[in-house]
């Protein structure tokens, strides 16, 4: 992917930069360097491989939330049910292994294989974001408190699966020919968790969609001006009908990835993860009126929240202690990035003004 | 010449909850040729375009593409047939570039997924020479001045293959030069072939570039004829029936201290030029100064420095012989200073308000009693406001949006005088109204002058700024190039001095 690409539409280049205006629009990949470099300083063995590596791990699971939850955020809406979808999709993947599909009729139970229970799990997925599309499109309900309700569903079904049992041992049997979905948490190849490749290769093809496509383009529109869009020709609707869905899928394929790690899906997992996910789209630029922010910077933001995360567990930090600085970190962040949207701003109006 | 008939609505009505917009409007438009259509505000033109476009359906009547009967249910239906629309307000992305904006409904593809970004920005590149203008495609809209947005508009038009293009108030936000561009433009769309259907208050313009007019009011058809069998008097008759109120002039008493005086105000703008370059200005109580320029002569900058939106901007500023300086805006409008801005959608009104909470939104402060807001008085303020300023609304709860243009415009000067101003700036006041709501505009302006307000109005209306002030300041470059009393002014004179600067802001209009 060529540097090119990676810009989204408000990128920094065609502004004529001021140093303090690039350093500040460089700000997230700064926290980044600067979390790094801290860490590795003062936590023993921070920067080595194992330690890294074990660290994308984690940031896997934020950072697919976050990825889905950008593109609902650029429309300008938010997706507050993914914690949920994350829990709902654990509890079908622990169902559909462990009890499989009990048919009645014929008093058999049909347990299908892995590829097909990940099919099964993410289509779970799109439907929830399928759902609060409509629910915010067709039915004009608020994003927020569309998916506030489905948040609530979303969790209330996942208990319902199993009565609020976790679903343990998730390994399948041989005779029943649905063995290995471990390896989607605990998998390597060539060395890489298969958690890191399948986060690199979302976030890849997410960021090409968003910067490249016009389906990416009609999110920006749409989040930047809605009329403007609308008269313009773009399907809004479609629109965030489709943004809502992606959502839901990254999500799901959280919630398998969450599953799989444990090898047991419990039916409170993936509580609070939306704000995980919001805040990682905050400190990677992503403006929550809509219209503004790229893949990227979400994928940073998480990587940022996630380093903070670690190194101070790793410092011993008592957990307290990680809320406030993270709390910190995001709104220092928020202060940035409307520092430097006014200095924008200035410049331009300045530089129009001759 | 004039071509045939290429798009007809025939018998087309439109309902609105409550109201009819439209009823039983016959409208041909013929190829090669400027097809004009008139009317004021509420008279139902944006209504038709809406129609003609597939913005909004018909109630009643039907629509005929090359004589052949179409529904046409989308923007985007519409211009699949080749029927384009630059629509009155301006429609665009903020968050993204010109060329961005230009193909979003559109956008050319490589491999069926790929935006063709290179190709997207050579082709804005080539439009906005076609309308030559510089401005780079990789710019963001919301960096763009609203005269340059209107450009993107047109482009964004010009951007699709278009058979039929409707424009609905092009020149609005453009000055003079621009205009000059754009009717070149579309006299090489109509040389080839294209059928424009134009819409705009300003008269003369009309009667220069269109070949046929539509008259509506009330909704219905008024008469159509060519354009060359009528003048502007009888275009007007049509309109409203007769002509508007010519101005009154108010007494000013020379020998009185002025009421605003600038010395050496200085704004810099980033390429080490002025915005605003060591202007010094008088206005005295009971006068109105039209302001008159070019795009990026300086005016609004003028205007900003003096609401104290610019902190950067240097220089003395006495209002009633007390210094400004230092002052935030909330400060200067206590002082006594309120801006009527350029754009009153973005800047002038918060649209989800209603009428009154509009009104009253820069005085909160003076209806507060004990810590609380004092309702009833409230109240009363809002009525009066209504009244005086005859704006025409069922109730002050109404929101703002379902207002007119003229209307809402005096929303917006209802809400500065309601802060109690000495002085009132008003930028391009008459933009995008029409000549009724204009005239009246006007009169209230007079009239405050009369009352003993200052007021200073933007404009680059030369008939405007003839008509309505009785003294008539030039700025080009950001320099005052030209104070004339109105009986010394004319329009050469004032085309001269504005031009004067015009070396100083070629790097803009090239």
């Amino acid at each position: 992917m060529s540097s090119a690409s990676m810009s989204a539409p408000a990128s920094l280049q065609r502004r004529r930069t001021s140093p303090l205006l690039l350093l500040l629009s460089l700000r997230t990949l700064i926290a980044l360097f600067a979390v790094l470099a801290f860490f590795g300083a003062t936590a023993p063995n921070f920067l080595a491989l194992g330690t890294l590596v074990l660290l994308a791990k984690h940031v896997s699971i934020n950072a697919l939330l976050a990825i889905g939850m950008t593109f609902v955020v650029l429309t300008g809406g938010i997706d507050l049910s993914v914690g949920s979808i994350v829990g709902l999709a654990g509890m079908v993947a622990g169902a559909l292994i462990d009890v499989g599909v009990p048919l009645h009729f014929w008093n058999v139970t049909l347990f299908p294989d892995v590829p097909t229970v990940i099919a099964l799990v993410l289509a779970v997925g799109v439907w929830v974001g399928l759902v609060n599309g409509l629910l915010v499109t067709v039915l004009g309900v608020a994003p927020f408190i569309a998916t506030l309700g489905t948040l609530y569903v979303a969790r209330g079904a996942a208990l319902l699966i199993s009565g609020g049992e976790t679903f343990p041992n998730l390994v399948g049997r041989p005779n029943f020919h649905n063995t290995g979905f471990p390896v989607l948490g605990a998998g390597l190849v060539a060395g890489v968790p298969v958690s890191v490749i399948l986060f690199v290769l979302v976030g890849s093809v997410a960021a090409y969609v968003a910067a490249r496509t016009p389906f990416g383009r009609r999110v920006y529109a749409v989040g930047g001006n809605e009329r403007a869009a609308l008269l313009s020709g773009v399907p809004v609707n479609r629109v965030k009908l489709v943004v809502y869905m992606i959502s839901g899928a990254c999500a799901a394929l959280a919630g398998l990835i969450v599953a799989s790690e444990l090898v047991a899906s419990h039916p409170a997992s993936g509580e609070t993860f939306e704000l995980n996910a919001i805040a990682a789209t905050v400190l990677g630029g992503t403006s929550l009126v809509g219209g503004r922010g790229t893949i990227w910077g979400t994928v940073i933001g998480a990587f940022v929240i996630g380093i903070l995360a670690d190194g101070l567990v790793m410092l011993g930090v008592s957990s307290f202690w990680q809320m406030v600085i993270k709390g910190l970190v995001i709104i220092a962040a928020v202060v940035l990035d409307q520092a430097q949207r006014r200095l924008q701003r200035r410049m331009a109006i300045l530089a129009q003004a001759g | 010449m004039m071509g045939d008939v290429i798009l007809r609505a025939e018998r087309v009505g439109k309902v609105y909850p409550g109201t009819t917009a439209l009823q039983d409007v016959d409208f041909s438009v013929r190829r090669n040729a400027v097809n004009v259509l008139l009317g004021e505000n509420g008279a139902g033109k944006s209504t038709l375009m809406k129609i003609l476009s597939g913005a909004e359906q018909p109630s009643t009547g039907r629509l005929f593409l090359d004589d052949q009967p179409v529904t046409l249910t989308s923007v985007n239906e519409a211009a699949a047939q080749g029927i384009g629309i630059i629509f009155q307000e301006l429609n665009l992305c903020p968050n993204l570039s010109v060329a961005e904006n230009i193909f979003l409904g559109h956008p050319t593809v490589r491999y069926g997924v790929d935006i063709d970004s290179r190709g997207h920005k050579a082709k804005a590149r080539a439009l906005m020479s076609r309308l030559e203008h510089a401005i780079e495609p990789d710019t963001l809209v919301e960096d763009l001045r609203i005269a340059q947005q209107q450009i993107v508009e047109i482009a964004k038009a010009l951007a699709r293959d278009v058979r039929i293009l409707i424009m609905d108030e092009p020149t609005s936000a453009l000055s003079a030069t621009e205009v000059e561009i754009l009717f070149r433009v579309i006299g090489e769309l109509k040389a080839a072939g294209v059928a424009i259907v134009y819409i705009s208050h300003r008269l003369e313009e009309l009667v220069r570039i269109g070949d046929t007019v539509t008259v509506l009011r009330d909704g219905r058809l008024q008469a159509t004829a060519e354009m060359c069998a009528v003048d502007i008097p009888w275009l007007i008759t049509q309109m409203v029936g007769a002509m508007p109120a010519a101005h009154t002039t108010s007494a000013t008493r020379a020998d009185a201290l002025p009421l605003l005086s600038i010395r050496d105000a200085t704004l810099r703008n980033t390429h080490g030029g002025y915005a605003v370059d060591h202007l010094s200005l008088d206005v005295m109580a009971g006068e109105v100064v039209g302001l008159y320029g070019l795009l990026g002569a300086g005016r609004s900058e003028l205007f900003e420095l003096l609401i104290g939106a610019q902190p950067e901007a240097t220089g003395v500023i006495l209002l009633d012989g007390e210094s400004l300086a230092g002052q935030t805006i909330g400060q200067r409008i206590r002082a006594g200073i309120a801006l009527v801005p350029e754009d009153r959608q973005r800047d002038g009104l918060v649209q989800c308000l209603s009428v009154a909470d509009n009104v009253l939104l820069a005085s909160l402060w003076r209806f507060l009693s004990l810590g609380r807001i004092d309702v009833a008085k409230q109240r009363e303020a809002v009525t009066r406001t209504i009244r005086d300023l005859q704006i025409k609304v069922s109730s002050p709860d109404v929101e703002v949006t379902a207002l007119s243009g003229g209307n809402q415009q005096k929303v917006v000067i209802g809400k500065a005088l309601l802060t109690c101003p000495k002085l009132l700036l008003l930028d391009e006041p008459g933009r995008g109204i029409d000549v009724g709501a204009k005239a009246e505009v006007f009169r209230t302006m007079r009239q405050l002058a009369q009352d003993g307000l200052g007021v200073m109005f933007a404009t680059s209306d030369l008939k405007e700024v003839m008509a309505v002030a009785d003294r008539i300041v030039v700025m080009a470059g950001g320099r005052m190039t030209g104070d004339f009393p109105r009986a010394l002014a004319t329009e050469e004179k004032l085309v001269a001095a504005a031009n004067q600067g015009a070396a100083a802001a070629a790097g803009m209009i090239p």
